[in-house]
């Protein structure tokens, strides 16, 4: 929503849910709130601002500022009336001449060591303790600045993105209490006593500190101690219009608070249903990319990959794409071509890019980059329970006892999520990490592990087997749950598989190489500690049996009652912000939007009645597919829209071979990104700060995406594909997004109540939202499976054919990091690369002295698929044998060696298991000097073509 | 399309669907994930495969579900 910069009411402490109501009696007016609620919360529901300075509603009250004292009927003294609770009857007074007079003591006492200079203050106007001196009547401070006091503390400016002013920090812990109640990290702390108290980093200053960089200090902070260095050089911002981030699956909530076109900063928004207030160093300082210098905003054309672009207007941009396209389907047929869509892009892009494909190309042949991430998840979940999206909410963690995390990395991967799930941990849930390097939820601050099975990479099928096996066998299914949930012959079959001695985790404790006795503990406590959650990421997915885990999974959920309720579930981490939208969508070549096959006569005859086209029912390529037929020289034009595959793929040789061998690569994005360097048309994309749409998280979340700025490139993106269709001699009547929203609401049932409307009045809208479901649906499969009876499949462990032997003796899996997202084309732009400005190989002591590598070496790996070179990291995160890294940057060539290995089910690339070698080396690979030539040559023609066009 | 690749995928699938005691329904399951899931040239090219080559290199099930149940996928 569009709107000046309102502050939130800030209710001064958390609210509390209880049954039991409390009347009370606070300046005449009398109130009723929950048994628990502090009188400082209660006086602001009744309309009464009690002042205060420490207190804030996203922390727990603390007491410290003496700010907020009240009198009390009957009780002695002048409680603070943040940490007084409530009481029935209480007559309650907040302002008096008494109150008012300790109050001035104490701001004048905060005065006397606080810099005089307001007007020319970052916050003036943005000021907790100037809105406090004017509550109270401050008129004269009587003490001077003669005396010791900390006006002359330095500044630390070494983050990128904030600083810390110590001259004006009024010791309140808003900061330090951020760190540890809202993030969990817990890497600030009040050093000294007395007049010596300070806020401290831990460590010298905050960039070598433990800090994460996700701003809850600074949006905790009440003084400009804490603030964002853009407003500091820009000033406070003057409107505010609230949208949703554009990097990971959790879809935080944020507030675009503007100077007229220009972003100056990102503040989560309170009433995120994802993120309640917080947020991670990507989504609320790294967006600078939108405005980066390398942005491409003019159409550029050209006949091959090694001439130089041609910049050129929009109209015979899309005339010489379209021109390329029927050339291509009039002498190749209509599938010698196909799409790509992207996780990046909106809902409403996708819808509309699969619609070309589909209607205008007459071809099924569109896929998108959940391809590569989490099509097991979809494929699994909907074989098992009926549809393909997680199960529950973000917030059903704090109602779980006890939290499975299996091959995911939630404190990097998925931030803000992740700090949800700590501070469940940290009020007592117990935790099982599965995965075979030590995350960092294994052992945090306050936050350890029960147990952490460090299972051999490509064994997770064998370790839900395993698992299963003493949950089936020690008695711990929920029988009663599956006789009245479950199709009871497929349980049957299940069971006597998992059953076997072969399941036993004695049997398979070689190959997992985990203890049996962790395994069965492990077991027993998630089938019998209350409710069990199981969260996944891209080690469940990414491996040639990853669907089998996905479903293994369903399976364990459903054996003990997991499923249905707030707590439980099976909770798949998508990767990025529309990974689940993008699927929703209908961007996988066999699904048309809503998961209904292409071969149902009656979805086609639906869309072909409202797209008035013929549609095809037979499944199209999947993208490695498409490149297979490319290379066989059976495919031959591209339109590849907001997706990078030559980086995001595995393989790269196999990509970029493919696309050099088709006559027609079409990309759409911001940047010149790898795979544009194979391209030979270039439509500029417009960022998510440019652009109306929707995004769909992890959790089912539609948010709005609310256009903040002019599109630096002209136009919105499914403006482009829609220019494109029409050229293609297939008109697309919108106006906006919301007019492709209405038409998907129209046509997928479950979506049918969604609206631009609605998620103007709600906020956000978890699918279904339908007639029965009109506000949506946060948690799936209550009273019944989507499919009706949840359906148990086998799961046979089957070793990957990638395996280790003497000339490839290691294994490498791959990841990502907090600071860096995906292939990198946007972090790589901003401030973040001070955190990672290149990728590591992660590599054990152990393995790394055999090899005499040391930290920092230059190290050469080699696979089956090709060979790169990194600098080495040596860690025990990382267990002996097993080696790990980033895929962030394009040079560092990380999918130079990953393998074409699949998913059986999905073709979801094995990227989580490479047999590889190390030694140690003294020079960048042949393909990372062959790479950085033709980058050169690429990012020439680009800068040539701009020239070319001023002169 | 690399038919090489296409044995691999057939070959993963049969070995998905092959651990269910019931052989007959395992085999149609491995056709009807085929039919599913791949597009139609990848399937003309696999029953051609089977045609020409005996289905050399395919699992037995494999060989025998497109044997058996391979018109569902023309």
């Amino acid at each position: 929503m569009n709107n000046a910069i309102n502050k939130d009411i800030d209710f001064g402490t958390p609210v509390v849910e209880s049954d039991k109501k409390i009347t009370l009696e606070i300046d005449g007016t009398q109130i009723t709130v929950s048994e628990g609620t502090s009188i400082m919360h209660a006086a602001m529901v009744a309309g009464v601002t009690v002042p205060k300075l420490c207190a804030t509603d996203s922390l727990d009250p603390y007491g410290s500022c003496r700010l907020c004292l009240v009198e009390i009927e009957g009780r002695r003294g002048y409680p603070a009336s943040c940490t007084t609770p409530v009481a029935e009857g209480l007559k309650v007074k907040t302002q008096t001449p008494k109150l008012a007079d300790i109050r001035k003591g104490v701001m004048e006492l905060y005065i006397s060591d606080h810099p005089l200079d307001c007007l020319t203050c970052a916050t003036n106007g943005d000021c907790e303790l100037q809105d406090m001196a004017g509550a109270v009547g401050l008129r004269e401070v009587r003490y001077g600045y003669d005396g010791e006091n900390h006006l002359k503390s330095e500044k630390d400016t070494s983050n990128p993105y904030f600083q810390f002013d110590p001259s004006k920090c009024i010791v309140c812990s808003r900061c330090v209490r951020a760190c540890e109640e809202v993030q969990g990290t817990f890497a600030l702390t009040i050093q000294g006593r007395g007049f010596e108290s300070k806020v401290a980093p831990g460590v010298e200053n905050f960039m070598d500190s433990e800090c994460v960089s996700c701003g809850a200090c600074v949006q905790a902070c009440p003084t400009a101690t804490l603030i964002e260095k853009s407003v500091v050089d820009h000033g406070v911002p003057e409107h505010s219009v609230t949208t949703t981030c554009a990097y990971c699956g959790v879809g935080c909530s944020f507030d675009a608070q503007m100077k007229g076109e220009e972003v100056i900063r990102m503040i989560p928004s309170k009433n995120g249903g994802a993120n309640h207030g917080h947020s991670c160093v990507k989504g609320r300082f790294a967006w600078g990319y939108a405005t980066h210098q390398d942005r491409i905003t003019t159409p550029m054309i050209r006949k091959s990959i090694h001439d130089a672009w041609t910049e050129v207007s929009w109209d015979e941009a899309i005339k010489y794409a379209a021109g390329e396209i029927t050339r291509i389907q009039g002498k190749y047929g209509k599938e010698a071509i196909g799409g790509i869509t992207s996780s990046r892009c909106t809902n409403e892009e996708v819808y509309v890019t699969q619609k070309l494909i589909r209607a205008v190309l007459g071809t099924n042949n569109v896929d998108t980059c959940a391809r590569v991430c989490h099509s097991p998840t979809g494929y699994g979940l909907k074989q098992t329970l009926g549809e393909s999206a997680g199960t529950q909410t973000f917030d059903s963690v704090m109602k779980s006892d006890v939290i499975v995390v299996m091959g995911a990395n939630p404190t990097d991967g998925h931030p803000v999520f992740g700090s949800q799930m700590k501070r469940r941990l940290r009020e007592g849930a117990k935790l099982i990490v599965i995965d075979p390097r030590a995350i960092d939820l294994v052992s945090s601050p306050h936050v350890k592990a029960d147990f952490h099975l460090k299972l051999r990479p490509g064994t997770n099928v064998a370790m839900i087997a395993a698992m299963s096996h003493v949950i089936a066998t020690e008695g711990l299914i929920d029988e009663a749950f599956v006789k009245e949930r479950c199709e009871w012959d497929s349980f049957q079959v299940w069971r006597d598989f998992v059953s076997k001695p072969q399941n036993s985790p004695e049997a398979l404790s070689e190959e997992l190489g985990v203890p049996a006795e962790e395994v069965r503990a492990a077991a027993r406590l998630y089938a019998t500690g209350g409710n069990a959650a199981i969260y996944y990421g891209l080690g469940v997915t990414e491996h040639s049996q990853g669907s089998t885990t996905v479903m293994g999974i369903a399976n364990l959920a459903m054996a003990t009652a997991n499923l249905g309720r707030e707590g439980v579930g099976v909770n798949p981490l998508r990767g990025q912000n529309n990974v689940q939208g993008s699927c929703d969508m209908g961007s996988m070549p066999h699904e048309f939007p809503g998961y209904r096959h292409v071969s149902d006569d009656a979805t086609r005859a639906l869309f072909q009645t409202a797209w008035g086209r013929p549609l095809s029912s037979e499944p199209g390529l999947r993208i490695p597919n498409m490149l297979d037929s490319a290379i066989e020289g059976n495919f031959k034009a591209l339109y590849c829209v907001g997706e990078d595959i030559v980086q995001s793929d595995p393989n790269t040789q196999h990509v970029t071979h493919a696309l050099e061998s088709m006559e027609c690569v079409i990309v759409q994005d911001l940047f010149l990104n790898e795979t544009a360097m194979y391209a030979h048309v270039f439509f500029p994309g417009a960022s998510f700060l440019e652009k109306s749409g929707t995004f769909t998280n992890a959790e089912r979340r539609i948010s709005p995406v609310r256009r903040v700025m002019t599109p630096k490139n002209g136009f919105e993106d499914w403006e482009v594909t829609a220019k494109l269709a029409e050229a293609l001699g297939y008109p697309m009547h919108y106006n906006h997004a919301s007019d492709i929203l209405d038409e998907i609401a129209a046509l997928t049932p479950t979506f049918k109540g969604v609206s631009f409307k609605k998620l103007d009045e709600l906020g956000s809208v978890q699918w279904p939202c339908d007639d029965a479901n009109p506000a949506g649906t946060p948690t799936m499969h209550i009273d019944e499976f989507v499919r009706g009876k949840g359906k148990f499949f086998i799961t046979e462990y089957v070793p990957t054919t990638e395996k280790v032997n003497a000339k490839y003796p290691l294994i490498l899996t791959t990841g990502r990091i907090l600071s860096q997202y995906n292939v990198g084309a946007q972090t790589r732009r901003t401030n973040n690369t001070a955190w990672h400005a290149e990728d590591l190989i992660e590599i054990h002591p152990h393995d790394a002295e055999d090899r005499g590598i040391n930290e920092g070496d230059w190290v050469g790996i080699t696979s089956r698929a090709g060979e790169t070179v990194l600098r080495a990291k040596i860690t025990e995160r990382v267990q002996p044998g097993v080696v790990y890294t980033t895929f962030h940057h394009p040079e560092s060539g990380a999918n130079v060696i990953t393998t074409d290995n699949s998913d059986w089910a999905t073709n979801c690339p094995e990227f989580k298991v490479t047999a590889v070698q190390l030694n140690k080396v003294s020079q960048l690979s042949d393909w990372q000097r062959q790479y950085k030539a033709f980058s050169d040559e690429q990012i020439g023609f680009v800068q040539n073509a701009k020239s070319e066009a001023k002169i | 399309m690399n038919i090489e690749h296409l044995i691999t995928m057939a070959n993963q699938i049969g070995t998905f669907f092959k651990s269910y005691p019931d052989a007959d329904q395992a085999k149609k399951d491995i056709v009807m994930h085929i039919k599913r899931f791949w597009a139609l040239q990848m399937r003309l090219q696999l029953i051609e495969h089977v045609k020409q080559h005996q289905g050399e290199g395919l699992e037995v099930i494999v060989k025998e579900a497109i044997n058996e149940h391979g018109a569902l996928l023309a």
